[in-house]
């Protein structure tokens, strides 16, 4: 596993889900899977079981309608930081306007 | 149909879209993957018509980027659909995402404009998963009353889930195979060609050809054959990884020296040989540090940490590298007069 992916910001409260899925269905690393919430009920509940694969892309906490996930997105990219680190700038971002090499998926 | 929602009536024309790609889209789709023109890949932001959609026919979202409109499209043969393209300024899905330009309140804003409520009687929106990092579903749907479905990572898969109803775990994770890494050196290499052929030239006036050989191994290394190898070199991190394949290129050419010319001084070519094996990994260590933000996997944490790591080692061996090899060469002029 590539440390560069390893660590991540992410957090999540079990408590407040309301088991609707949509985590599971948006995360890229399948970091979240739908489990019975116990063996007494039929409930469902989100868990954590890879969260080693967060790459803090913040879908996640978007969709959560409870607000139970949070995570400190933004992109991994070096090139980003380090332009930003050198200009100044806070917060880098892909698209728009920036010269970077991003040009990956569709 | 009946008009549901707030909406008002108007709606914009429908443009017809081919699922078949002409030879231009594939010309265009080359001319991108070179990073020629790059914001100009453009698809007009609206409603497109997939072969003969009737009112219940699904709607695809996607970005007015070509390679991301072209692949729905593509993908979507013998499908009667409406695609819905959202304005992110000729940036792919996942990237807009992230940025947020494919994001909820341009989806809002585009449902609107196209005055999708009374061309569909169903309110649902089918939206590609790696868009979801920008919109909020059940943002879009309280603002539009359209439930978003989140489709496949790849719209290749997008048959199979228009006929199961829905995406496998497989279908929801996304890869970097070999394919898609080799897709990104073009770029890459467009990126560092200028620099490269200029720092070569310098170099060739201080180590002559080999020197210049040496630089140009060391950015390819980085640029083009990091990609290629990335899941197979040893070590965790990139900028380690970049370091053990710069290592590798530099060998060569300080064995070159150590034994290529015998009949200078000993410390000379000990000398010589040091600032390349100084000078030349960083630099294919720093290229492939650089390739973090065209993965698919490395988070910002990660990559932060990573940087404060190992820019201070990367930029000490190279200025160590660099100044050994002026020393050496300032010695020799001088040895010479």
């Amino acid at each position: 596993m590539i440390q560069t992916a390893v660590l991540n910001t992410l957090a999540y409260e079990p408590d407040r889900c309301i088991g609707c899925g949509m985590c599971q269905d948006v995360c890229p690393h399948g970091v979240f899977l739908m489990d019975r919430h116990s063996s007494s009920t039929r409930k469902k509940i989100a868990r954590l079981v890879r969260r080693e694969a967060c790459m803090e892309c913040g879908a996640c906490q978007l969709n959560c309608p409870t607000d139970a996930i949070t995570v400190d997105s933004g992109v991994g990219c070096a090139a980003a930081m380090i332009r930003a680190a050198l200009l100044g700038k806070e917060e880098p971002t892909c698209g728009v306007g920036a010269d970077c090499g991003c040009s990956a998926e569709e | 149909m009946s008009a549901k929602g707030t909406t008002p009536t108007r709606q914009t024309a429908i443009r017809p879209a081919t699922t078949a790609l002409s030879v231009a889209d594939h010309w265009d789709h080359f001319l991108a993957r070179w990073g020629v023109n790059r914001s100009g890949h453009r698809v007009d932001p609206g409603l497109y018509a997939l072969g003969d959609p009737a009112p219940e026919s699904p709607v695809f979202v996607t970005a007015n980027y070509t390679l991301s409109f072209d692949a729905l499209r593509s993908a979507l043969t013998d499908v009667d659909a409406y695609v819905l393209v959202l304005d992110t300024k000729g940036i792919n899905v996942w990237c807009a995402a992230g940025k947020g330009t494919f994001g909820t309140d341009e989806m809002v804003h585009r449902v609107e404009e196209t005055g999708l409520h009374n061309i569909v009687d169903h309110r649902e929106l089918i939206v590609p998963q790696l868009g979801a990092p920008g919109v909020a579903a059940h943002e879009v749907k309280a603002q539009t009353g359209f439930r978003v479905i989140y489709g496949p990572v790849r719209a290749a898969d997008l048959p199979e889930f228009l006929e199961t109803g829905q995406a496998t775990p497989e279908m929801r994770r996304v890869r970097f195979p070999l394919s898609d890494r080799l897709i990104l050196i073009p770029v890459e290499l467009v990126h560092v060609a200028l620099p490269m052929v200029l720092s070569a030239a310098a170099v060739f006036f201080v180590a002559g050809l080999q020197g210049s050989a040496a630089v140009v191994a060391a950015v390819l290394a980085g640029a083009v054959l990091f990609p290629i190898v990335l899941p197979w070199l040893p070590t965790r991190d990139f900028s380690t990884k970049g370091f053990v394949l710069g290592a590798a290129v530099a060998l060569p050419f300080a064995a070159s020296v150590l034994m290529g010319t015998p009949d200078r001084a000993w410390w000379m070519r000990g000398g010589e040989a040091l600032a390349y094996l100084l000078a030349l990994p960083p630099v294919t260590a720093y290229l492939a540090l650089n390739f973090t933000g065209s993965t698919t996997f490395t988070s910002r944490t990660g990559v932060r940490h990573e940087i404060f790591t190992y820019a201070p080692v990367m930029a000490w061996t190279f200025g160590t590298g660099i100044f050994l090899a002026l020393a050496l060469t300032l010695t020799q002029v001088l040895g010479a007069i």
